[in-house]
C-alpha cells in the first residue's frame, strides 16, 4: 500500500495562521507522554517547563532578554524567506557583528564620557551587512547559491572571532585566556528596568518588530518580495529585480542579525568571547517559520523558543531533568510544524484503485 | 507542590536562622542544604564535566545533602540566569565549573552574599567567591617520563586545546619529563582550540602520528586521540578519566580529576558556617589528582611511574626546577632555583624540546 500526498488547491487561510498553534499543542501532548514514561508526574512538570519561568518579575524579564535576538535575527530572516532568498548564515553575520561592534569598543576603550555604545550600534548593523554581502554578492555574479555560501561563511566568522580573541585583542590582564578585555560601561546598552537584565537591546527588537511589519504589510518593498516569493515569473513581468531583492533580502538579514550580535556584546555578555556563537542565527529559522515569516508572528516565536530555553533550565533544576529536553522540545516543536504545514497545503490518500 | 514549597520554606528559614542566629546554635539539617552546580558539557562527556557530577554525587553520598545541577551551560549570556536561578532557589553554595563563568559568577555573588561561590579555574575572588583547581600538570609529568621510556622515536604527539598557562604548563611539565630520562625528545603540539570536538581531535592525532610520533597524548576531553593511537597500534593517555574502557591495550594512564574530597569539604563548610574564601590549588599529595592504574608497559616502567609519582606528592620532586630553557634555548629558570606559583599560573613560553609556536 503505497500513500500519495495530493494538492489540497486553495491553501485555507485560518489553518495557516492556525498551525503553529496545533503545532505547540501537539507537542505539548507529545512532551506529556515523555515525562510520563520518564517517571515524572506529568502536568507538574509541564508547568515547570512552560509557566513556572513566568511567574517571577525575573524570569518574565529574562524571557525578553533571551527572545530579543531570536527575534532581531527571525525578522530579518523572515523578510527574506518571504521572496525564497535562503539566508543558512545568520549566525556567521551576528558574529560578525558583535565582531565590528567590539572593535569600536575597543578603539574608544579610553573613553568615558560618551556612550559609545551608541557608536557601536551601526557598527554592527555594519559588520552583519558587510558578512551578508558576500554571499549576495556570489549569487548575483556567478549564481552561487546563497544557502551554501552564506552557511560556510558561518564558519569563517568563527575563525575570525578565534583569531582576534586569541591574538590582537585579547585581555592583556586575561592570563592568556581567549578572551577581549571587558567592555566599559560606557560601551554597555544601558539597563532600563532594576533588578532586572533588560536592556536598550530588547526595546530595539521591538522596534525591529514595528519597522519590519510596516515594511512587509505596508511597503511597496513588501509587496515586492511577497509576489517574487509565490509568483516568481509575475513578479519578472512585473519588472521586479530579482538581483536588488537578492541583495536587499540579504543585506537587511544580516544587518539585523549583526545588529543582535552588538547588543549581545554589549548587553549580556560583556566581552568577546569564543562563547558568543550558540546557534541563535540558527535556532532563528525555526523562530521565522513559527511566525509564519511575519514580523508579529516572530515576535510571539521568539518568545517561544526562549520560553523553551528557560523552561529546559527549570526542568533541570526543579525536576532533574537531563539539558536535552530542551533541544528534544525544539526538534518535536519544529516536526510537528511541518507535518500541519505540509497537511493544510496537501491531503494523503490511499491511491485510486486503477481497473486494469 | 504544596509539600514542596513547604520544604522550601523550611529550609530558607533554617538558613536564615542559622545565618542570623549563629550564637543559638542552630543549623540547618543536612537533607535541607542543597548545593548547586553547573557544568559547560554534557555529564556524559567521560571528561571534564562527568568527573564533577561524579563529585557530585559523592560530596551528597558523604554528608546526606541535596544538590540541582545544569549542564550544557553555555559560557555567555546564559550563565548569568542559571547561577541567579540556583542562588535564588536556595542554594547554599554552588559551584560554577568553567573558566567562562568567571564573570558572571562574581556579578551573581554581589547580589547574594549569604551564598558562597566556588570557580573552578579561575582567578578572581571575592568574599563569598572562592578559586579552586587541579595540579593538572604534576599528572603530566609523570606521563612524560612514562612517554620517554615507551617511544621508540622518542616523539610524542600532543593536542592542545586552548593556548592558556594551564595547558601550556601541561606541555612543559610533560617534556621536562620526557626530558629527565631522554635528553633528546622532542613533543610535537597542534592547538585546535577546543575543549571537547571528537572529529577535530581525531584528525589532529592522525596528523600528528603521520609526521613521526609514535605516542599520543592530549590536553582535551574526548578519548578519541587515545582511539586513533591503539587503532594503529600505538599507545597513549587518558584525559580527565580512566578511559581504559575506550582502548583496553593502549592507555598507559590517564590523570583523573578527584573532586569528590573538596566538594565534600567545601559543602560542608558551607553547612557549619566556617567557610571562608580561598584559593585552593592541590594536586596528587591530596588526592585531588590521581592517576590511573599504570598498564600495558613493562614492569620497570611501572615502577619508575610510581618512584616518580610518589616523589611528586612527598615534595622530593619539583617539576618546574631549572635549569629550564625555552624553545630558543634562552634560560628560563636558572639552575638552583624553583618556579613560584604564580610564574606557574601565569606561564606563556613554550620548553625546549616542544616543536611548533603558540598559536598568535
Amino acid at each position: 500500500m503505497r500513500l500519495e500526498i495530493i494538492p489540497r488547491g486553495a491553501r485555507s487561510q485560518v489553518w495557516t495562521y492556525a498551525s503553529p498553534l496545533l503545532a505547540i499543542a501537539l507537542t505539548l501532548a507529545t512532551t506529556l507522554i515523555i515525562f510520563l514514561l520518564l517517571g515524572k508526574e506529568p502536568l507538574e512538570a509541564l508547568r515547570v517547563m512552560w509557566i513556572d519561568p513566568l511567574l517571577t518579575k525575573r524570569g518574565f524579564s529574562e524571557l525578553f532578554v533571551k527572545a530579543a535576538p531570536l527575534i532581531m535575527i527571525g525578522v530579518g530572516l523572515s523578510l527574506g524567506f518571504r521572496a525564497n532568498i535562503w539566508n543558512i548564515g545568520a549566525e556567521g553575520q551576528y558574529v560578525m557583528g558583535a565582531i565590528f561592534a567590539t572593535g569600536v569598543a575597543l578603539y574608544f576603550y579610553d573613553v568615558e564620557s560618551f556612550p559609545i555604545w551608541l557608536l557601536m550600534i551601526p557598527a554592527g548593523i555594519l559588520g552583519g551587512m558587510f558578512w551578508g554581502a558576500i554571499p549576495a554578492l556570489l549569487k548575483t555574479r556567478f549564481n552561487a547559491s546563497e544557502i551554501l555560501t552564506s552557511l560556510m561563511l558561518t564558519y569563517v566568522a568563527k575563525l575570525v572571532l578565534l583569531y582576534l580573541v586569541v591574538g590582537p585583542w585579547k585581555d592583556p590582564d586575561g592570563y592568556g585566556f581567549p578572551q577581549s578585555r571587558l567592555l566599559t560601561s560606557a560601551a554597555s546598552s544601558p539597563h532600563l528596568i532594576p533588578g532586572t537584565r533588560i536592556h536598550v537591546g530588547v526595546v530595539a527588537a521591538l522596534i525591529v518588530v514595528a519597522i519590519g511589519w510596516f515594511l512587509l504589510s505596508k511597503s511597496l518593498l513588501g509587496f515586492k518580495l511577497k509576489v517574487a516569493g509565490q509568483a516568481p515569473r509575475a513578479a519578472a513581468y512585473a519588472g521586479f529585480s530579482t538581483k536588488s531583492l537578492t541583495w536587499l533580502s540579504l543585506l537587511v538579514g544580516g544587518g539585523l542579525a549583526g545588529l543582535a550580535g552588538m547588543f549581545e556584546i554589549a548587553g549580556p555578555i560583556g566581552q568577546l568571547t569564543p562563547a558568543l556563537p550558540t546557534g541563535y542565527g540558527f535556532t532563528a529559522i525555526i523562530v521565522a517559520f513559527l511566525g509564519r515569516l511575519h514580523p508579529v508572528g516572530v515576535l510571539f516565536g521568539g518568545l517561544v523558543l526562549a520560553l523553551s530555553y528557560l523552561g529546559g533550565e527549570k526542568a533541570q533544576i526543579a525536576l532533574g531533568l537531563p539539558a536535552a529536553v530542551t533541544m528534544i522540545n525544539q526538534g518535536i516543536l519544529l516536526f510537528y510544524l511541518l507535518a500541519c504545514d505540509l497537511l493544510i497545503r496537501y491531503r494523503i490518500s490511499l491511491p485510486t484503485r486503477k481497473v486494469a | 507542590m504544596s509539600i514542596k514549597r513547604r520544604t522550601f520554606i523550611q529550609a530558607a528559614g533554617a538558613g536564615l536562622a542559622a545565618g542570623t542566629l549563629p550564637l543559638l546554635g542552630r543549623k540547618a539539617r543536612a537533607a535541607d542544604f542543597k548545593a548547586g552546580y553547573i557544568y559547560v558539557g554534557p555529564i556524559g562527556d567521560f571528561g571534564w564535566s562527568y568527573q564533577h557530577d561524579q563529585g557530585r554525587l559523592a560530596a551528597d553520598k558523604a554528608l546526606g545533602t541535596t544538590s540541582t545541577y545544569v549542564e550544557k551551560v553555555p559560557e555567555g549570556a546564559d550563565a548569568e540566569r542559571v547561577i541567579r536561578e540556583l542562588a535564588d532557589t536556595g542554594h547554599g553554595i554552588i559551584f560554577t565549573t568553567s573558566f567562562g563563568f568567571m564573570d558572571a559568577t562574581l556579578k551573581v555573588a554581589r547580589d547574594y552574599p549569604d551564598v558562597k561561590f566556588e570557580h573552578a579555574t579561575g582567578y578572581k575572588r571575592a568574599d563569598n567567591v572562592a578559586t579552586y583547581n587541579i595540579r593538572f600538570y604534576e599528572g603530566r609529568y609523570i606521563q612524560g617520563v612514562i612517554a620517554a621510556k615507551m617511544s621508540k622515536a622518542g616523539v610524542v604527539g600532543y593536542i592542545g586545546s586552548i593556548p592558556i598557562p594551564e595547558v601550556i604548563m601541561g606541555m612543559n611539565a610533560f617534556i621536562l619529563g620526557m626530558r629527565s630520562i631522554n635528553p633528546q625528545a622532542k613533543l610535537k603540539q597542534v592547538f585546535i582550540n577546543s575543549w571537547y570536538d571528537p572529529g577535530k581531535e581525531a584528525d589532529a592525532a592522525k596528523a600528528l602520528l603521520d609526521q613521526g610520533a609514535d605516542l599520543m597524548a592530549q590536553h582535551t576531553d574526548s578519548p578519541a586521540p587515545l582511539q586513533v593511537a591503539a587503532d594503529r597500534g600505538l599507545k597513549g593517555f587518558g584525559q580527565a578519566s580512566d578511559m581504559i574502557k575506550f582502548a583496553p591495550n593502549a592507555q598507559l594512564t590517564s590523570s583523573i580529576d578527584h573532586w569528590d574530597g573538596y566538594y565534600t569539604e567545601r559543602v560542608k563548610a558551607a553547612m557549619d558556617g566556617t567557610w571562608k574564601s580561598e584559593d585552593v590549588w592541590k594536586g596528587l599529595d591530596t588526592g585531588m589528582l590521581k592517576m590511573a592504574e599504570y598498564a600495558n608497559m613493562p614492569d620497570d616502567v611501572k615502577k619508575l611511574a610510581m618512584d616518580t609519582e610518589e616523589a611528586i606528592k612527598t615534595g622530593k620532586l619539583a617539576i618546574f626546577k631549572g635549569p629550564i630553557n625555552a624553545q630558543d634555548g634562552s634560560v628560563k629558570v636558572a639552575d638552583g632555583t624553583t618556579l613560584g606559583d604564580g610564574d606557574i599560573a601565569g606561564m606563556n613560553w613554550l620548553a625546549e624540546g616542544v616543536e611548533g609556536d603558540l598559536p598568535k
